[in-house]
């Protein structure tokens, strides 16, 4: 007799084209608000950017700071492991730079601003749940030197952030 | 992060098993022909997070516990599963074992009453059309519950194979159980349901199945699951369900637990997901299920590929499903399998993730025959960078199945 026993999941049919960024953020926008404003120690609110991948970005002189939406982190769950990108290395806007996986999931960071990373967050590495606790304060990821600060005039900032979670719901 | 790239990435990982994306970003026209299962207020009123696995409305998880939490939970108490999804069906008449036998490897004859096991349906190139578990239900008809993704191509087959068989004159009749399925998962499943339950659990071993009542309600209680652990599969009037979830859950031991943690349990347990570890191309041979095959079968050759499946059981099969642990980042559906020097391909893991109880990466996949090894040691290829890791004997934890008092 079996001392296997019996698959019983099966595969999802879901529709393999929906973007991520379609999903709805699962806490209200108040809370969402109200956390970067009490959490911004050094930056007044409206000084944190946004990508439509849902990454966060500081900006102090040609220095930028990179995180991941508070809206991000409760989509992607628990998160289990990081991979941050090389101190030193350089990337281009849009280009994969690292990863974060949560234990449905694997998902790439995209690099929301050109330059060369001067600081990981190891903290992370060490502790990726960090994310998930505190995604716009201790939960950062990594820190770019700019090589186009213009590039920042392209992202969102909060309220035009939180209309289009909204009108992408 | 999250772009379209990404999200394509993510969607792709989680494709054959629950997606992660919330149901309300599906389109109004997809949710309309989304299925819900009995439970599906019942989960809703208990915040779960609802996806949609197999055309139907599922929940991954509940609010206030991650996968995690949950599958440990699971670990050592006991967790309540929706899986009325499934497909459950009767198999009725006077020819119905030999009717089954057709279809499938079981020495279906043979079975003790009130006894099930793990069967398969195979094709005729000897690959597998679905996992099931058959049950020989001392009622007199056959008790066969599959999976929810195979639901129309099971349905289909089986009622139009016994067609084929009554024009030949024997007495077969398919008729689906319109019922729920609850499955309640761990090591304390008994001390929840002895109580409400009119029959002794210790004498219900692993994949015996009875009519019996638990909580007053009519069910049928079959010792089985996809967790590793002791527990039973509970089939009940559609709107009994949500009442006797409700018993279940009023003892403090038991968790709802949904979709997410429901695969990573099954993954430490070393046990296929349909459609990922095993399709229409997998023989049981390579999948490692030929134990599956009683020697009767064998003998008889009378499923469908019988000749290639034998064939392979005597010449063996040139790639294999094998266990891997390994550490760093998870290894996932897909990704490539190298040779410790990392110099050859050699296979491609088929489900994978990070084990809860191990605190390390499991994952399965099929590996070329000479490389299968247990103890051997192989490199995976993530984003680019290897990983080392090992073929490890599966299941990946000890399993908690009650064979009787000993």
């Amino acid at each position: 007799m079996a001392t296997t026993a019996v698959a019983k999941l099966t595969r999802v049919f879901a529709p393999k084209l929906v973007s991520y960024a379609k999903c709805r953020p699962l806490i209200p926008q108040s809370k969402v608000l109200l956390r970067s404003y009490t959490l911004s120690a050094t930056k007044l609110a409206n000084d944190r950017y946004f990508t439509k991948d849902h990454e966060w970005v500081t900006v102090d002189g040609g220095e930028a700071t990179v995180g991941i939406s508070d809206h991000a982190q409760t989509n992607l769950g628990e998160i289990v492991f990081v991979q941050l990108p090389d101190v030193s290395s350089e990337f281009s806007l849009g280009e994969e730079c690292g990863a974060l996986e949560s234990v449905k999931a694997a998902s790439d960071i995209i690099c929301p601003l050109s330059g060369k990373v001067f600081a990981k967050n190891s903290a992370v590495e060490d502790d990726p749940t960090k994310i998930n606790q505190s995604p716009y304060d201790d939960g950062w990821l990594f820190k770019l030197e700019m090589t186009n600060t213009k590039e920042v005039e392209e992202l969102m900032n909060e309220d035009e952030y939180h209309k289009f979670l909204k009108e992408d719901d | 992060m999250f772009s379209q790239r990404l999200a394509l990435n993510r969607i792709h990982q989680l494709s054959k098993f629950a997606s992660i994306i919330p149901e309300h970003v599906f389109s109004a026209r997809t949710m309309a022909i989304q299925k819900k299962t009995c439970l599906y207020d019942f989960h809703v009123q208990n915040d779960g997070k609802m996806v949609n696995f197999a055309g139907f409305s599922m929940p991954v998880q509940y609010k206030g516990l991650s996968i995690t939490d949950s599958h440990l939970h699971t670990r050592r108490n006991a967790s309540i599963f929706d899986v009325s999804h499934m497909l459950q069906t009767k198999i009725l008449g006077n020819d119905r074992e030999e009717f089954f036998e057709k279809l499938t490897v079981s020495d279906v004859k043979n079975l003790a009453e009130g006894q099930g096991t793990l069967s398969l349906f195979t094709n005729e190139k000897g690959g597998i059309e679905d996992d099931l578990i058959v049950t020989k239900a001392a009622e007199g008809y056959l008790y066969v519950v599959s999976n929810a993704g195979c639901l129309e191509k099971d349905l289909e087959y089986m009622q139009k194979a016994a067609k084929n068989f009554r024009d030949q004159g024997k007495d077969v009749q398919v008729e689906v159980v319109k019922n729920g399925l609850l499955a309640l998962q761990g090591p304390k499943m008994k001390d929840v349901l002895q109580p409400l339950i009119d029959c002794q659990l210790s004498e219900l071993t692993f994949m015996r199945s009875v009519l019996t009542r638990v909580a007053g309600i009519d069910c049928r209680v079959t010792r089985c699951g996809y967790t590793g652990e002791d527990g039973v599969e509970i089939s009940v009037a559609e709107n009994q369900a949500a009442i006797l979830a409700e018993k279940l859950l009023d003892n403090p031991l038991t968790r709802l637990a949904g979709l997410g943690a429901r695969d990573t349990l099954r993954l430490e347990a070393g046990l296929c997901l349909y459609g990922n570890d095993m399709n229409g191309e997998t023989t049981p041979v390579e999948a490692v299920l030929a134990w599956t095959i009683p020697k009767r079968r064998r003998l008889d050759g009378k499923f469908p590929g019988a000749s290639i499946i034998n064939r392979q059981l005597k010449e063996g099969a040139t790639k294999k499903r094998v266990g891997f642990l390994s550490k760093g980042p998870p290894v996932r559906e897909g990704t490539v399998i190298l040779n410790e020097e990392g110099t050859e391909e050699i296979g491609k893991i088929t489900s994978g993730c990070p084990s809860p109880s191990l605190k390390q990466n499991v994952s399965m996949g099929y590996i070329m025959k000479n490389h299968s090894k247990i103890g051997s040691k192989v490199r995976f290829l993530v984003r680019k960078k290897f990983v080392d890791g090992a073929i490890v004997k599966m299941p990946f934890v000890p399993m908690g199945y009650y064979h009787g008092e000993k």
